[in-house]
């Protein structure tokens, strides 16, 4: 398929490895922030091609790893309601809250299910005016665009029965929490591609400018991550600090300022729980007081709940790259892909998920 | 999650507003409805990065070119610090 297939070709990649080989000097230790890249990195062998003294650390970029346990036990709540039809992406349903998966609630009988798009969700309501239709509004900015139209089309339709149930985080705020925390090992980072389609480059060259990293903005196929890493080893290489961007063929400077608008018409930045991480100040989206009764929390009426997250997983420490999956006691053990005990094991593009599925490295 | 699909608008459908405008886009061989609320300047015969039913960006098909040119770059490198292999 055209833009695909040219960017997992054997031979452009074996020409990017050996370009690497040339320019690494010394040993470095970055991180590809977005989940989906993870899991490209193991999935193509990547990892093991690259010369010894490159260090890729998994980043928080796993929309599906960072909602925190009581976003997902509201969730939860809300699907067990008789009246509710419980609409989320696939990934979201296995996630384990602290009493089952959004899985088990639709075993008991919940009505649970997948869409493909927040406007599927909205047509659902449409067309079942009786029941209570719920979207669990997850993501990074990527997928915020999307969701702020689904609200604005339920708005403009006088949609009674739609609501989102919002776990919206931010990937800026969380480069900083990770780059201040005292175990940090990163020197540079390779930024999510699809984020910056939609925000474009002014918080990475703040963050590049403040804290002295390296930023390669980066895709999502092989090449692209080779590209991305070869990119950013010639800046650590000569002791540059700039924000790059590899994925320009989707990605300009500005971003996408409709998506930008329809975000900033219907949510507001908010404080948020990052799962296994804590609180991250400014680093969520929250419906704006216009939008409030399409919000599920308030619809619903729901309190927070402050549960405790599983002490052996060590989610919040592999989330930030301070440690690898199979660093934890329990990998592999006490916690599969059948048997998740944390976040990261569920998705596919969780860390864990992905050293599991495709060996440890 | 933030997966998105390069895809070829095949045809737009206009909407009341653009905000609602829609187009069928083929994905090798499977097409689907999707909204370029985002994308106002996006007609058929573009190229778009898709995710969750929405164009998030067109795809640049000179910036996309890029990467054959800096291969075509790095060969001559190996070449230069490798004679008479390759
Ligand atoms: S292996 Fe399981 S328990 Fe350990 S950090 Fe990963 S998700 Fe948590």
């Amino acid at each position: 398929m055209k833009y695909v297939d040219e960017y997992r070709d054997p031979a452009a990649a074996r020409a990017l490895i050996s370009a690497i080989a040339r320019v690494a000097r010394r040993d470095w230790t970055v991180m590809e922030v977005c989940g989906g890249q993870t899991h490209t990195l193991l999935k193509s062998g990547i990892l093991q091609l690259l010369p010894a003294g490159i260090t890729l650390v998994h980043g928080p970029g796993c929309p599906v790893c960072v909602t925190p346990l009581e976003q997902i036990d509201k969730a939860l709540e809300i699907a067990a309601r008789r009246q509710v039809i419980f609409c989320s992406f696939g990934d979201m349903l296995r996630v384990p809250g602290s009493a089952g998966s959004l899985f088990d609630a639709k075993a008991a009988g919940g009505d649970v299910r997948i869409v493909y798009s927040p406007l599927d969700a909205v047509n659902l309501a449409r067309d079942n005016p009786r029941r209570q239709v719920v979207f669990f509004a997850v993501g990074f900015e990527t997928t915020a665009p999307a969701n702020a139209v689904a609200v604005e089309q339920a708005g403009r339709t006088g949609l009674r029965n739609f609501s989102i149930l919002s776990a919206h985080v931010l990937v800026p705020p969380a480069l900083e929490a990770i780059l201040q925390s005292p175990g940090c090992r990163v020197q540079g980072f390779l930024a999510p591609g699809h984020v910056c389609a939609v925000t474009g480059l002014r918080d990475y060259e703040r963050i590049a400018e403040t804290y002295r990293v390296p930023i390669v903005v980066t895709g999502f196929e092989p090449v692209d991550l080779l590209d991305g890493i070869r990119l950013l080893v010639e800046q650590l290489e000569r002791g540059s600090a700039a924000v790059e961007n590899q994925y320009s063929r989707v990605v300009r400077t500005a971003g996408n300022p409709a998506a930008q608008d329809a975000v900033s018409r219907v949510f507001e930045i908010c404080p948020r729980k990052w799962r296994g991480i804590g609180e991250i100040p400014a680093s969520g989206l929250r419906l704006r007081a216009a939008y409030r009764e399409f919000d599920a929390e308030v619809r619903f009426n729901l309190a927070a709940t402050g549960v405790a997250e599983p002490p052996e997983c060590i989610s919040g420490l592999v989330l930030q790259g301070i440690r690898k999956p199979h660093e934890c006691s329990a990998f592999g053990i006490r916690c599969t892909p059948e048997t998740p005990m944390g976040a990261p094991m569920v998705s596919s593009e969780g860390a864990c998920a992905a050293y599991y599925l495709y060996g440890r490295q | 999650m933030c997966l998105a699909v390069p895809g070829l608008i095949v045809e737009v459908v206009e909407g009341s507003g653009p905000a609602l405008r829609q187009a069928k886009v083929d994905f090798a061989g499977i097409r689907k409805q999707v909204s370029l609320a985002f994308t106002p300047e996006a007609g058929a015969g573009d190229w778009v990065m898709v995710h969750v039913g929405f164009a998030l960006n067109t795809i640049d098909a000179r910036e996309a070119g890029r990467i054959q040119e800096l291969l075509r770059q790095l060969d001559d490198a190996a070449a230069r610090l490798e004679p008479g292999t390759e």
